[in-house]
Formats: C-alpha cells, sequence, structure tokens
C-alpha cells in the first residue's frame, strides 16, 4: 500500500528495532507529508549531548518524552501525552513507536497504553500502521555501524479508536493491524 | 602477433551495439505486431529488458575501457549490491552483526584492493581460508548456536558467491599472457559477452521451442531445447571472436563451451537458492532483469573457472 498523500493528522505508528526507523519511515512519505510529519523520540536519549540535541531540535523537530523507562508515574505519561497533542498542533502527523523502546529480537513486545490515550484526547486522528523490515538486522540495538541490507517499508490502512473501545482492546487491534502488513 | 590491443576491445564493443541496436529495432517491431495480453506483458518485459542492456553495456564498456581501475571498482560495486540482496535473504539474525560487517566493509573492499594489486597468492585465498576462519570463530564468541552451521555457512557462501567469485573477472586483467600484454581488457569483455549472451540465447531458444524443463522445481524456464540451441549459438559466436582472445579458434570453442556450461550451472544454483528462500527475483535495481545477483548469477561460477583455465594453460 502506498503512503497517505491526503492532508490529514495522522499517526504513524511502527515496530521499533532500530535507530534508523523513524527516518525510514520519514523518507517514504511525500515531501509534503514529511514536512508536517514530527518523530516522537525520548528526551532521556535525544537530550544527552549538544549534537543530539541539535538534531532532535533543529533536523528531525522532534516531539521529545519522558519514557516510561526512565519515569513509570501516571503522571507523567499523561504529561507526555499531551506534550504530544500539543507538539501535533492542527496539522502535524506523528511518527511513534507505541512498543516505547527498540526490541532486541525484531518481534513486536507490547504496546504501551500512549496511542491509546492519544486517541481519547484526539479521537479523529488517522491512525496509520508501518511495518518496518529487516532494520533488527541493518541496525541492531547496541550496534554502531549499519549492514547495507534490503529493508522494507509496508504501509497499512488507517484505522481509529472506536467510540466505547477498551484500551487493551483498543491496543491489541492495534497491534494486529500492524502484525498482518509483516507478510504482505 | 596482436598489434593494436584497443582496437580489439572497441571492435567488441562495437559489435555489442550493433547487436542491440538490431535488438532494440526487432522488440520495436514485435510490440507493433502483438496482439493478445499474455504476449504484450511478454514484449514489454524483452524491451525493459533490451532497454536495460543499453544501461549495462554503457556502464561496462566505459569501465572496461578506462583499463584496469575502472573494471576493479565497477565489479567492486556489483559484488557490493549482490552480497546486499544475498545476506538479505540469509537466516542470519541480529546477533551476527559484526561478521555481516566485516563481509562487507573488511573482506569485500580488501579482496578488491588485492585484485587491484594483482596479488594472485593472496587474493585467491583471503575468503576461502581467512574468512572462513574468521566469521565461524566470531560467531562462536557471540554465543548462539541455534542453526549455527547455516548462519555461518550462509555468509561464507554468500562471500564466496558474491566477493570471491565475482573478483575473478576483473582478475583477468592482472595475467600476463606472452603475445597479449595489455589486452586483459578485451578477455574480461570477452568473458561477460559470453556469459550474458549465452544467457539471452538460452533465453530465446527457450521461449521459442522450450519443451522439457531440465530441473521444473528449481526453474521452468530453463529447458533441454534452450540449453542446446543456446550453448551452440553461444560457442558459435565465441569461436567466432577467437581472434579477440589469446586462443586459436579451437581453444576459443572450448573456453567459451566452459563458459557457457558455468554459466548455466551458475544460473541454476542461484534459482535453487532463490526457491528455497521463497522469492523470485534477488532485487529490482535493473528494470525487467530483477537485481544485480539476478543479472550476474550466470558469471558467478564462469569467472573463477575461466580465470583458472586461462592462467593454467596461458600463462607461463
Amino acid at each position: 500500500m502506498e503512503p497517505p498523500d491526503t492532508p490529514g493528522q495522522r499517526v504513524y505508528f511502527g515496530n521499533h528495532s532500530s535507530h534508523l526507523d523513524f527516518i525510514v519511515i520519514w523518507s517514504a512519505l511525500s515531501a509534503e507529508e514529511r514536512r508536517r510529519t514530527r518523530p516522537v523520540a525520548g528526551a532521556d536519549y535525544w537530550n544527552r549531548g549538544a549534537i543530539r540535541r541539535y538534531l532532535a531540535d533543529r533536523v528531525f523537530n522532534a516531539i521529545l518524552i519522558n519514557r516510561p523507562a526512565t519515569d513509570r508515574s501516571a503522571a507523567s505519561a499523561s504529561l507526555s501525552v499531551a506534550k504530544i497533542a500539543e507538539g501535533m498542533g492542527q496539522e502535524c502527523s506523528v511518527i511513534v513507536f507505541p512498543e516505547g523502546t527498540r526490541s532486541t529480537d525484531g518481534e513486536v513486545q507490547r504496546f504501551r497504553s500512549g496511542l491509546y490515550h492519544l486517541c481519547q484526547l484526539k479521537p479523529a486522528l488517522d491512525l496509520v500502521p508501518v511495518y518496518l523490515a529487516n532494520m533488527n538486522r541493518i541496525l541492531p540495538k547496541g550496534e554502531v555501524l549499519p549492514v547495507p541490507l534490503l529493508g522494507r517499508v509496508i504501509f497499512g490502512a488507517a484505522m481509529r479508536l472506536h467510540p466505547d473501545e477498551d484500551k487493551e482492546a483498543f491496543l491489541e487491534r492495534a497491534r494486529s493491524a500492524l502484525l498482518e502488513l509483516k507478510d504482505k | 602477433m596482436i598489434a593494436f590491443p584497443e582496437s580489439i576491445l572497441a571492435r567488441l564493443v562495437g559489435g555489442v551495439l550493433l547487436l542491440l541496436v538490431i535488438a532494440s529495432l526487432a522488440g520495436f517491431a514485435l510490440s507493433r505486431r502483438s496482439t493478445s495480453d499474455k504476449s504484450r506483458a511478454t514484449i514489454a518485459n524483452l524491451n525493459a529488458r533490451i532497454r536495460a542492456w543499453w544501461v549495462m553495456v554503457a556502464v561496462f564498456g566505459i569501465a572496461v575501457s578506462t583499463g584496469g581501475i575502472g573494471s576493479i571498482v565497477l565489479f567492486a560495486l556489483m559484488s557490493f549490491l549482490a552480497m546486499r540482496e544475498f545476506m538479505t535473504l540469509a537466516p542470519t539474525s541480529q546477533i551476527d552483526h559484526a561478521p555481516l560487517v566485516w563481509a562487507f566493509f573488511l573482506f569485500a573492499p580488501i579482496q578488491y584492493i588485492l585484485v587491484g594489486m594483482g596479488w594472485y597468492g593472496f587474493f585467491s585465498i583471503l575468503i576461502p581460508v581467512y574468512a572462513f576462519v574468521a566469521i565461524p570463530t566470531r560467531m562462536a564468541i557471540a554465543g548462539d548456536t541455534v542453526r549455527f552451521l547455516e548462519r555461518t555457512a550462509t555468509v561464507q557462501w554468500g562471500l564466496m558467491a558474491c566477493v570471491y567469485c565475482v573478483s575473478h573477472a576483473p582478475a583477468l586483467m592482472t595475467l600476463s599472457i606472452p603475445g597479449y600484454a595489455g589486452s586483459g581488457a578485451a578477455l574480461l569483455f570477452y568473458l561477460v559477452l559470453i556469459a550474458q549472451l549465452n544467457d539471452v540465447m538460452q533465453y530465446v531458444w527457450g521461449k521459442l521451442f522450450g519443451r522439457t524443463p531440465i530441473a521444473p522445481s528449481v526453474s521452468p524456464s530453463k529447458t533441454w531445447e534452450g540449453f542446446v540451441g543456446g550453448t551452440l549459438t553461444t560457442v558459435g559466436v565465441g569461436t567466432a571472436l577467437w581472434w579477440a582472445t589469446p586462443f586459436t579458434p579451437w581453444e576459443a570453442a572450448v573456453m567459451s563451451l566452459a563458459i557457457t556450461l558455468m554459466g548455466f550451472a551458475g544460473g541454476l544454483v542461484m534459482s535453487a537458492v532463490k526457491r528455497d528462500r521463497g522469492v523470485k527475483d534477488y532485487g529490482t535495481l535493473i528494470e525487467g532483469h530483477g537485481g544485480v545477483l539476478d543479472r550476474i548469477d550466470s558469471l558467478l561460477f564462469a569467472a573463477p573457472v575461466f580465470f583458472h583455465l586461462t592462467r593454467f594453460f596461458y600463462e607461463p
């Protein structure tokens, strides 16, 4: 499926196994869509050091949030979701990785609940699953040099949070929508 | 015996260009005559292939005419792209990252540097000996023993096929054959021309008369009719081009037979690998042809065998 190319606010949610993931999704979007799409990334990683801060701020225009791994409190989580919603404004789309951190074995882990809370704040968002194939072999967690294997970006059909949908059911539905793309 | 080495290469390239003009005209004529949807699709694929041939011949012609360095760089690049396609299908896991980095950024470049230096004693053992030792050792240190043999063997096989074998094509330019000095580029062009012509001829004969598949479970399009017709045609052309080589006409016939048989073997084996991994093509880089590895599969076995036959019989 082609990446979407009509105006509208979207959440691209992908499986996460490599530092290159959001750049790969970005590069698959149209130039116009890319300009209004911001990656959501962990503040603990991207605020470390001047170069990373510069890249996150100026180059990627990232929305930096505190990850549950560093602060598990409910207050911190809802602050993060509010920050994403604020960063999206009225026109921006975002790229998120609902697993919260990179997978170490290429499998898609359990989704964290941020995606659900974001949809509660902004129910009209289109959620687009994006499956990234082979990225865990190209640049696995803990490695510095990528190997030049071929990867694939597979976009799925947009979905939305149903009214009255339960959190767990919604997160499971989103995760299955992503996993379905694996064999396409 | 040969007075103007450059003119040999120029005549070979000229001949190929003439062939392409004829093929393009024939493809154009066919596209105007085709009526059914199926034949239209076949002709469209044929014309895409012919267009890609123009580009490939231009790139290869320019590289070869620069003498040594252009060919080394071109074949190194092809090895790199081919290995990329191969390793993508290899069943390695992310714990095998280091050996893969070594394959791409250590063994492949060193192999081509050694070929460029003409250091036969080292480039002929770098991958069969040193990579063979280094890769499983590194994987054993990483500690994952699940499918260990399959993982090490696949990485080693990819290096052998995509880098070691392919590098023997430009290595032809490092041979010093009496009476044939300075014509290594023509010999390289001869090898590639015969191997690729064999692919085309087997395809054409197979499309026209192919009935009996040789190994239907591996490649239904490879037939005995295509094999015999293609081999005879190609050996005929290879013999007629003896003046471009250090060989007599009879020797040229035997050498081009060796290239066609090895070309067929390489294509068949690489098809079997693709079936095993469940894909039709290795990549999508070359329109109508698939990936780089799909295009050079016939060179994999032909290059080292042709290199060693020539080295054994013609280098004092």
